[in-house]
């Protein structure tokens, strides 16, 4: 089966360490992407399983096979790059071709596989013009192209579609899920844009500091993030976080400034009497009335969407004084409200939390205690 | 966005380009115009009587068989010139651009020879060569090589190459290098995916992708070879032995100013006018439009 097995790979530069052990399983026909803020090692990641960077300990394998001291070219993959990488002074025919003609294949050969591709990615018009010809959305197109005609055992990704504009950007990731699927190829996909991580993957890897903080679905990772880290980093608005103590019962959470949260309706054991941070999305928290009001937000800034108001504000307590807000969120408390809810700055806001909305992180390590 | 700076009258305008006019109207028409009109003229030996001949200096002049040897020289020794001045200048930069400890040390040091004067770097080759004090020679008699330049014609031919090659290589290593970090290098890893080893990649990927600063090294090192050769030629050979390494450059000046042929001389400077203005006609059909890819 081609998967692309990572096992505790670690990557430094001279005295520098920037991959800290990553271990990753790609199912074979499996989309992984890996997301994290930039310099966190992704590219580093992938170019090592590409070939193009040395690996400094640890073990790749593509399809079985341990390719740690192979050369590109043997590894059976091929590689999507953020600047696309055309042979600039090769048509796209030839550019798709170059790799079948290195490999000896035949003319008619190459022609079938690359009309097939082209007619795949629509290009067929295009196949006589340069890449400067070309529309940054066709070549990307060209550069999956190049891609599929090698039908390798597996795709890598360096965060292909950032240098396209938002419009084209929703639509080539469609492409790219689309085409992905029919070929079952496996792929690993790296980007800096958690929408695109979210919408594409398979399984999501959330890197921090060369460090894999979660691997998991998408959608597990938006529900059950495993780290302060993760939970800020997906989602957005951002998630909220606000320093609170767990009681002795592990149950009752309250807020560092006093103001007691619903009980947990399960115990976190085994950490009662802990200094936690208390993540809520903004998207979890709605308006009620005061008298049932958990958190109360002095409003500071409107953003309207049309479907939702986002509003931003600071954390109020007892009507009163001014609760920093502590962690990723920044300083501020962020609340998803409908579209048609009127506020203005300088409104107070009554608001509650969602049942089970709420995550519970270890103040001192920043991992999640609990579901809940 | 282009902002176009517009003066209003022709005072100041013209005022800022004189100093430019002036200087191509004294160094380059006048004695361009000069060159034409002498071109046309015979003197006699003591300068006494001149007279106008018509094109009899150019029929001389072409039917001299010392004349078109070193239309010949011109032709071996520029061929020379450019195409070893070429092929070495791209190795080192290959190789320098792929040093990454003390790069710019090794820069530095192949960009020394352009700062050192022709007349020098010149002077530099024949002490190296001289047959009887010369190191090199020394060296190579001492592997069995007869090196004798001032008696030999090609290896007079040999050593002009060598010192005209050597000034001239950090230009073209500079530019190449210049051209080969333009190169992204994603393109090379890509091929490198596509399963093209390094001698693969350089021919199909960088070697195309540097045409257009080949193809422009490849007009200016012509050009160096038939009109910036002259200060080397002078100070290593003098031209010979014989005329083996006279180009025409070389031989305006010698038969003008040495044989005092002014009429033959100046025929000779239009002949080369008109090989600069073909060579810059070339380089602007071609260059200016960039070799396309
Ligand atoms: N050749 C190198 N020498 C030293 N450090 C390097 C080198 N290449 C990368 N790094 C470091 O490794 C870290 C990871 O780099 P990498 O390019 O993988 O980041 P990334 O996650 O892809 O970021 P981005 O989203 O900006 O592309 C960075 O901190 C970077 O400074
Ligand atoms: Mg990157």
């Amino acid at each position: 089966m081609a998967g692309i097995g990572i096992r505790d790979v670690v990557k430094r530069y001279g005295d520098t360490k920037v991959i800290h052990g990553v271990s990753i399983d790609v199912a074979d026909g499996e989309l992984i992407v890996i997301v994290g803020p930039s310099g966190c090692g992704k590219s580093t990641l992938l170019r090592m399983v590409a070939g193009l960077e040395d690996i400094t300990g640890g073990e790749v394998s593509i399809d079985g096979r341990v390719v740690n001291r192979l050369e590109p070219k043997d590894r059976n993959i091929a590689m999507v790059f953020q600047n696309y990488a055309l042979y600039p002074h090769m048509s796209v025919y030839d550019n798709m071709a170059y790799g079948l003609k290195i490999a000896g294949l035949s003319k008619e050969a190459i022609r079938a596989r690359v009309d097939k591709a082209a007619t795949m990615l629509q290009l067929q018009p295009y196949l006589d013009r340069k890449p400067r010809q070309l529309s940054g959305g066709q070549r990307q197109r060209v550069a999956m192209g190049r891609c599929i005609v090698r039908e390798p055992a597996a795709f890598l990704f360096d965060e292909p579609l950032s240098n396209l504009d938002a419009k084209l950007r929703v639509q080539m990731r469609l492409e790219i899920r689309q085409l992905q699927r029919s070929l079952g190829t496996t792929s690993l996909y790296v980007t800096h844009d958690q929408v695109e991580a979210m919408t594409l993957a398979d399984r999501l890897v959330v890197m921090n500091a060369g460090v894999a903080e979660q691997i998991d679905t998408p959608m597990n990772v938006y529900l059950h993030p495993a780290t302060t880290f993760v939970a800020g980093f997906i989602g957005s608005p951002a998630m909220n976080f606000m320093p609170g103590r767990l009681g002795a019962d592990g149950r009752a959470v309250t807020l560092d400034t006093g103001a007691p949260l619903r009980a947990l309706p399960e115990p976190i054991a085994g950490h009662g009497e802990k200094a936690v941070t208390i993540g809520v999305r903004p998207e979890h928290l709605t308006l009620v009335g005061s008298e049932a009001a958990e958190l109360t937000l002095r409003v500071g800034v409107v953003e309207t969407l049309g479907a939702d108001t986002l509003v931003h504000g600071a954390l109020l307590d007892k009507g009163q004084a001014v609760v920093p807000v502590a962690g990723e969120g920044g300083e501020v408390l962020a609340a998803r409200l409908p579209g048609n809810v009127a506020v203005r700055e300088g409104d107070t806001l009554p608001l509650r939390v969602v049942e089970g909305a709420l995550h519970v992180f270890d103040r001192e390590t920043g991992r999640r205690l609990a579901d809940v | 966005m282009h902002k176009k700076v517009t003066f209003r009258g022709v005072a100041l305008p013209l005022a800022l380009l004189l100093p430019q006019l002036a200087i191509t109207a004294v160094f380059f028409l006048w004695p361009a115009g000069q060159a034409l009109y002498q071109s046309v003229l015979r003197q006699d030996p003591f300068g006494l009587r001149t007279t106008f001949v018509g094109l009899a200096n150019f029929e001389r002049l072409f039917s001299d068989p010392l004349y078109l040897n070193a239309f010949q020289v011109t032709l071996v020794f520029s061929i020379a010139v450019t195409a070893i001045g070429l092929s070495l200048a791209l190795l080192l930069a290959v190789m320098a651009d792929r040093v990454i400890k003390g790069a710019s040390g090794y820069k530095t040091l192949l960009v020394m020879p352009y700062a050192v004067a022709p007349a020098v770097a010149g002077v530099l080759w024949w002490f190296l060569f001289n047959p009887s004090i010369g190191l090199f020679a020394h060296a190579l008699r001492a592997v069995g090589v007869d090196w004798n330049h001032l008696l030999n014609g090609d290896q007079a031919m040999i050593l002009v190459v060598v010192a005209a090659v050597w000034k001239q290589i950090s230009y073209n290593f500079l530019f190449f290098l210049a051209g080969l970090q333009a190169i992204p290098k994603s393109l090379i890893e890509a091929a490198a995916i596509d399963g093209a080893g390094p001698f693969k990649r350089f021919w199909t990927i960088v070697f195309p992708l540097l045409s257009p600063t080949a193809f422009f090294l490849l007009v200016v090192n012509v050009t160096y070879a038939f009109f910036d050769t002259f200060q080397i030629i002078h100070a290593t050979t003098s031209g010979g032995p014989g005329q083996a390494t006279t180009i025409l450059v070389y031989k305006v000046y010698s038969d003008g100013f040495v044989g005092l042929d002014l009429g033959g001389s100046a025929a000779q400077s239009v002949v080369l006018m008109a090989i600069v203005i073909v060579l810059t006609i070339v380089q602007f059909r071609w260059i200016e439009r960039r070799v396309q890819y």
